[in-house]
């Protein structure tokens, strides 16, 4: 028995050997972890061309069909259009981001005639597609979302267009 | 008889009985203390970016939302990294010609993604998941720091698994109202435990299942 103690070390060095990160490094692939399984070297693989995605009815039918209008919809549409419009767009609608101002060309203010004048669908359309200089935002804003940042741009038109007459109680408001 | 044993003897014995104590215990406290240092933890270090993007000018200085950039952040497990498309969203028109944005271009131009060096990273066998945290009250600052002041991007956290139980034993020391989580400014008020209680109930945060092992092992 004592012969085999100085074995022991020995035993538990071998053991050791036995140690890898495998656990660590599993060969599945995470989201964005670098592969060299195809050559651009990503695992996030674009869809082939011609494949219609799970969902894409769905969303081409919330692209369609405007949602109702409510309360939710409009702070969903506040926050959405504050952190991907406002940019550019300036919180109030007056094209005046602090993008603009480090040098984007201008995009024209929500509150001119013509702007007023277009119909809901062409904001979600210019979302979706881009306009111009601005590229789309389809892979950013889903569907529904579209929607509510549109009636949080009507939100802001309204709130600069309304009459003195419209809000009756203005002048006790003073008081 | 002559002496089997010299006069120090007894001193040696009792420093052989006292290291038989001593040094395991110091042995396990050094690597305890050398495992939770930041060479191991990783928490702390810079890494070098290409290009060096900065977090304090977009995030902080221009305050772009995260969302923009990190847009599955409150939908999925993973936050998303931006494709080569949403860096040209801007840059398509501005600091066109910058030598540092070259990689972008040379990006688009040859239809590769960005290669960006990974900072908070959990071995495989944890499972992690974004939208469970952000949409249940844990801000982006609690686990990343302050994110807007930084011109490149460090592991604020130490991410070992005390530090994940430290929250999940009592997430209620670390829970802010749903208008919070981006906010890199919000500090827990002095009455945090209890307004804690409150926006657990309101979360319906159920705390008894959050440090089974399943939960980060499965
Ligand atoms: C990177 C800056 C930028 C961002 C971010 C941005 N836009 Fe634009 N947008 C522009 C520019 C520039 C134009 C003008 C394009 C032109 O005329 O070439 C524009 C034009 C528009 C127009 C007017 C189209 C017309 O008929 O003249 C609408 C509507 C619009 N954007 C909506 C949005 C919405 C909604 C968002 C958020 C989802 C958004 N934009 C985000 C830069 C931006
Ligand atoms: C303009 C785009 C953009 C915006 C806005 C942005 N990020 Fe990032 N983020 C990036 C890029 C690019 C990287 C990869 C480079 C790096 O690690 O610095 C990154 C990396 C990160 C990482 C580290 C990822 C890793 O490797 O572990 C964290 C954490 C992060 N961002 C958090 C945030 C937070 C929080 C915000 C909002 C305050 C934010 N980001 C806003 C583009 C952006
Ligand atoms: C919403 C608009 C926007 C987006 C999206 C954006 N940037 Fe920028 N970026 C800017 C602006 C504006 C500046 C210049 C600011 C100035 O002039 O002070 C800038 C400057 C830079 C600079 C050089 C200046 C510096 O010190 O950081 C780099 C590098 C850069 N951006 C990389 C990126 C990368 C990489 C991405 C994509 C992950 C990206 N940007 C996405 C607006 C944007
Ligand atoms: C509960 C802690 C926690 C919170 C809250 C949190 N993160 Fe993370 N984040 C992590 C961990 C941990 C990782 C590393 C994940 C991995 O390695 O799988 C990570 C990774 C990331 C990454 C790299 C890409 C990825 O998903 O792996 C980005 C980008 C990021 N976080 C952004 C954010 C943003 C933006 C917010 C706030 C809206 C946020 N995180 C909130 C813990 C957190
Ligand atoms: C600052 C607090 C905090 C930190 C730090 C934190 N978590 Fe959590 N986590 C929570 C809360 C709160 C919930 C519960 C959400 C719920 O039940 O609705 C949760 C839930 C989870 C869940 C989902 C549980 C379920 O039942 O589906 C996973 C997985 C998880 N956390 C993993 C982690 C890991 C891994 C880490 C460390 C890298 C971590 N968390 C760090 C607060 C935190
Ligand atoms: C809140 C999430 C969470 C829970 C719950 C959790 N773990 Fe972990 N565990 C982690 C993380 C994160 C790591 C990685 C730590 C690191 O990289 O330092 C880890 C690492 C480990 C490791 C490897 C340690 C090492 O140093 O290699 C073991 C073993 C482990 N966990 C066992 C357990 C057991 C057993 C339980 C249940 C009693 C459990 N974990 C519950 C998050 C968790």
């Amino acid at each position: 028995m004592r012969r085999r103690a100085p074995l022991l070390p020995l035993i538990a060095l071998l053991a050791l050997a036995g140690c890898d990160q495998s656990m660590q490094d599993q060969p599945s692939i995470k989201p964005y972890e670098a592969t060299a399984m195809w050559p651009d070297g990503t695992p996030e693989r674009g869809l082939p061309d011609g494949v219609v995605t799970r969902g894409a009815s769905a969303a081409l039918a919330a692209l369609s069909e405007p949602p109702p209008v409510s309360e939710a919809l409009l702070a969903r549409g506040r926050r959405d259009f504050d952190d991907f419009c406002a940019p550019c767009h300036g919180y109030a609608g007056d094209g005046d981001g602090i993008v603009v101002q480090r040098g984007f060309p201008p995009p024209p203010s929500y509150h001119s005639d013509r702007l007023r004048a277009a119909p809901a669908s062409h904001f979600v359309d210019v979302i979706t597609n881009g306009y111009g200089a601005m590229y789309a935002y389809s892979d950013r804003v889903a569907p529904e979302d579209r929607w509510a940042i549109t009636a949080y741009i009507r939100a802001l038109q309204t709130s600069r267009d309304t009459a003195l007459a419209a809000v009756p109680d203005a002048a006790e408001a003073l008081q | 008889m002559a002496q089997i044993f010299r006069p120090g003897a007894d001193t040696y014995a009792r420093m052989v009985l006292l290291s038989i104590v001593l040094l395991p215990t110091l042995a396990i406290f050094l690597t305890y203390l050398v495992m939770r240092s930041s060479t191991v933890t990783g928490q702390d270090f810079v890494l070098h970016q290409w290009p060096p993007f900065s977090h304090a000018h977009h995030a902080g200085e221009l305050g772009i939302g995260c969302r923009m950039c990190h847009n599955s952040v409150e939908k999925a497990a993973s936050a998303g990294m931006p494709s080569t498309h949403v860096c040209m969203t801007c840059h398509s028109q501005i600091w066109t010609n910058a030598p540092m944005l070259a990689p972008v271009r040379e990006s688009l131009a040859d239809d590769k993604p960005l290669h960006w060096t990974r900072v908070n990273d959990l071995p495989d066998y944890v499972y992690f998941d974004h939208s469970v945290h952000v949409n249940n009250g844990v801000g982006c600052s609690t686990c990343h720091g302050p994110v807007d002041t930084m011109p490149l991007m460090r592991q604020a956290a130490p991410l070992t698994m005390g530090w994940c139980l430290d929250c999940h034993r009592s997430p209620e020391k670390f829970v802010r109202p749903t208008d919070k989580i981006y906010d890199f400014d919000w500090q827990p008020p002095a009455d945090q435990e209890e307004k804690g209680k409150r926006l657990l109930v309101q979360y319906h945060i159920e705390t008894s299942h959050l440090t089974d092992c399943s939960v980060c092992h499965r």
